[in-house]
Order: structure tokens, then sequence, then C-alpha cells
């Protein structure tokens, strides 16, 4: 471990990537029929799979004419020695939410437009994130792997209030690509796309989520250190920047 | 979501101006089985937190032979909110549980009491917004009450954007109709972060405003703190 931060202190990184470079990214669209969006994301040997499901329901009473979005993510014992079966635990749990927010803030779904019937009968937009290999920086491809299943996720047609699973009415309406850059903090360097060795020697995280216009929609710190107030400034400047590349991605 | 007025003639719902904070009370040792406790009121949010520890962590194997451990659990009262919350954590409690474990871990000398557990359990008896943060006032306090070697204490507060305006310290309704709502946490005497989340759409220039705003109300709500632990040991 004190390997990756001698090396870290000498301005290198264990696979030889500068500071503020991401591992190669493999994004595909559409990878599960069942589902009505999908995409599968591996960022180097991470590998993530997220999947969107449209299902009928009623709105809640302070949103009567908009859609629900909920996000879920499954940190399935089979990518990871350190995943446990059972339900959720705290890290999935607020996986999940971080991306939640990023998209929900953002306004990147257009949740005013999947109303069918005002305070009867919305579309509710399942986003399951399922992780397939633990290499670190789930967080980014997690997010990633999220809009991009967004993107491609059709609305299904209903007959009778009934839903015709593989007849599909029209896309999802999602008009922005909000982005999520995790900055790790190793010492008093700042490095993107943190190895799972690096991340267990990063004193701390923040994860900024950017949306097209460069506005941030969430912001997350994590880990058991601390940041300075100017770090803070540095993070959103490398995030702000990195974002446009991943954006690109993104269909 | 619809637009809420919530600053009329450069006043809040509540009377109050962008940068003021709601009115503050602290107080310690309130929970007398604790090794330390504390309870703080901002406006109508109510906190009592309660430390128990350091003591030794069973089961054995979750025991760390270098380091302690700092465990912390968020709950709210079914009779805190507006609709009645279903005891138990839920989602956001686990998230908010860890959150305020990641505030507070910074401060405390965890190295001090290897194979040791702190608990520390923050009870959210009135909630009116900021919540978490309030939350970790309260945690602080009562870790510094029960004795825990600190390197400072954790002051935090909440800063948003309300109609286009920059705000200190949320209410409920400013919480739930906000454009972007910022919980922050730091060590004041050392000029660090702790905590640091963020939901809503603000520019880049927005959030180095509001972060020190935030950095200003928690330099305020430290002096409140330390004066509520010199309470304590006035009369002894």
């Amino acid at each position: 471990m004190t390997y990756a931060l001698e090396l870290i202190e000498k301005g290198k990184r264990i696979d030889g990537r500068k500071f503020d470079e991401f591992r190669p990214i493999f994004l595909q669209e559409g990878v599960i029929k069942n589902a009505e969006g999908s995409a599968r994301v591996k960022i180097g040997e991470t590998e993530v799979i997220a999947g969107v499901k449209l299902e009928l329901g009623t709105p809640f009473p302070d949103t009567p004419e908009e859609g629900i979005l909920i996000v879920n993510a499954e940190f399935s014992p089979l990518a990871s020695p350190d995943f446990e079966p059972g339900p959720p635990g705290e890290d999935a749990i607020e996986l999940a939410r971080v991306v939640d927010r990023g998209i929900r803030e953002s306004k990147c779904i257009e949740l005013e437009k999947l109303c069918l019937i005002p305070r009867e009968k919305v579309w509710c937009v399942f986003v399951d994130i399922h992780i397939i290999n633990h290499q670190g920086n789930l967080l980014d491809a997690s997010a990633l792997a999220s809009i991009a299943a967004l993107r491609n996720a059709k609305i299904p047609k209903v007959e009778n209030d009934k839903i015709i699973r593989g007849d599909f009415e029209k896309q999802l309406p999602v008009i922005f690509k909000p982005i999520n850059i995790t900055v790790a903090k190793i010492g008093n360097n700042f490095i993107l796309d943190p190895l799972l060795e690096e991340e267990e020697i990063a004193n701390s995280k923040l994860s900024i989520c950017v949306r097209d216009d460069d506005k941030i929609c969430g912001m997350q710190k994590q880990g058991s250190g601390t940041f300075k107030f100017e770090e803070i400034e540095k993070a959103l400047d490398l995030a702000i920047e990195k974002s446009k590349e991943l954006r690109k991605l993104v269909k | 979501m619809k637009e809420v007025e919530l600053i009329k003639n450069g006043k809040r719902v509540d009377g109050r101006l962008p940068e003021q904070m709601r009115e503050i009370e602290m107080l310690v040792d309130v929970v007398t089985r604790a090794n330390g406790s504390a309870k703080v009121r901002f406006g109508n949010t109510l906190i009592v937190a309660s430390v128990y520890g350091p003591k030794e962590l069973y089961p054995k194997y979750l025991q760390e032979p270098e380091t302690g451990i700092l465990r912390c659990r968020y709950a709210m009262a079914p009779f805190s909110t507006e609709e009645r919350k279903t005891p138990g954590p839920d989602r956001r409690s686990i998230e908010l549980s860890k959150v305020i474990r990641i505030a507070l871990e910074p401060a405390i000398f965890l190295e001090d009491f290897p194979r040791a557990v702190v608990d520390v359990f923050v009870e959210v008896l009135q909630a009116d917004g900021s919540t978490r943060v309030t939350g970790i006032n309260a945690a602080s306090l009562a870790l510094a009450c029960a004795g825990i070697p600190l390197r400072d204490l954790v002051s935090a507060c909440s800063v948003g954007k309300i109609n286009d305006t920059l705000v200190v310290d949320l209410n409920g309704k400013e919480d739930n109709f906000s454009q972007a709502d910022m919980s922050f946490a730091m060590l004041p005497s050392k000029d660090e972060i702790s905590l640091l989340q963020m939901d809503g759409l603000l520019t880049k220039d927005e959030i180095k405003r509001l972060i020190e705003i935030a950095k200003n109300a928690c330099k305020k709500i430290y002096e409140m703190q330390k004066q509520a632990l010199r309470e304590k040991y006035k009369g002894e």
C-alpha cells in the first residue's frame, strides 16, 4: 500500500497514468433486452451495468403532475470480496443516493412529461445499478452508466392501463447529461479516477456532478480526511474540465 | 417544482435576514447515563446527542488493532416530523449516519484507543430543516463532554440558495423549496472542511460564496459551543 503512496508523492501512479487521466472508458448502450434502457460501463477493470425499468404508479402528493425517479444500487457479492450478501449497506445506499441527486437536481429528466393522469397515474423511472467488478471509482462509473441508460431508455406503449412490454411509444425525455467526477485527495495531491489501491490510501474524496452548462448539481465529500478551502475550488475546476470529456461518450 | 415565495422585502419566511441564523441554544450533559451528551436547538430543530465509550468493541473481529473506530447512528423520532416518521432506519438515515461519522472522524484522536469503539447517537426530537448539521454540532459537544481527545470541535451549518438569494441555516420550508442546499462542517481552529454535501443547481462562483458564508457562520457556532462547554464547569 505504501508503494502506491510513494509513487503519488513522486508524481506517478501505479498504472502510469497522469493525475487527471481516466483509465480507458468503454460504454455500450442497450445491453439488456428486457430493460427499457440500459448501459454497461467499463472504466479500466471496473464494470457497472445500469438498467432502466418503467412502471406505472401514483405520483407523490406534493408533485401530482410529475413522474417519479427511483435509483437503487446493488453491490453484488460477486463483484468484490468486500461485498456481502444481504440488504444494501451504507456504501451502496450512499452511492445510489448521490447518483439519484445528480440526476434529479440536474433536472435532466423532464418529469412533468411523464404524467398520464394528474394525481393518479404517472411513470415511475427505476434506475438499478449493478456492480459487476470493483476496481475503484464505482461512483463515476455508476453515474455514467445511469445517464447513458436513461438517454437510451424508451417509454413503452400503454393499452387499457396495461404496459405493452417491448412495444415503445417514444424516447424517455432526458435533456441533459450530468457527469459525476470524483476527485481523490492523497497527501496534498489530487487524482481523478482512483484505482481501488489509491482509494484505500486517499484521505478524502469529493464527488462533483456537473451539468452540460458547467453548473454544479451535486457534491458529496467522502472519506475521513478534510479539505482546505482553496482545495475545493481546485477540485471544482478539475471536475468541470474533465466532465466535458466524459460527456462526449454519452449519446 | 413550483416557485414558492420565500423572501419578501429582503426578509425570510421567519423574518430573518439572509445571513442570519435562527435562535441557537446549546446545553451539555443532558443524559446522565451517557459519557457525554448535548442538546442543541436551532430554531424549531431540536436534537439530542449522546456518546458512549471509548469501550471495548464486540464482536471481537470488528476490532481494529491500530485504531479505535467511531460509530454513528442518526435517527428521527416518529413525532419529529409533520407526517409520522416510521421508526427504524431508512435509506436517508443510513446515509446521514455515515455522513455525520465522516464529518466527526477527522476531529477525533481515534488512534489513541486501538480495539475500542466510540458510539455516537443522534436523535432528532423535532425537525425543521438542517437536522444533520445540528446533529453534528450536538455530537461534537457530546464528544468533548465525554472527554474524548479531540483535535478540535466540529462546527456545522447549512447554507443554500432560495429565490436567487444565498442564505444560511435553512429551516424546513426553505429546505423543501430551495434551489440548492449545502450541508457544511468544519474544524474551525484548523480551517479544514470535514463535510460538504450539495444538491441543487449552483455555479462555481455561488459555491465559493456559500462556503464563505458557511465558514463565517461556523465560527460563530464554534464560539457558542465553547461557551456551552464552559458553562458545564462554571460552578465546579
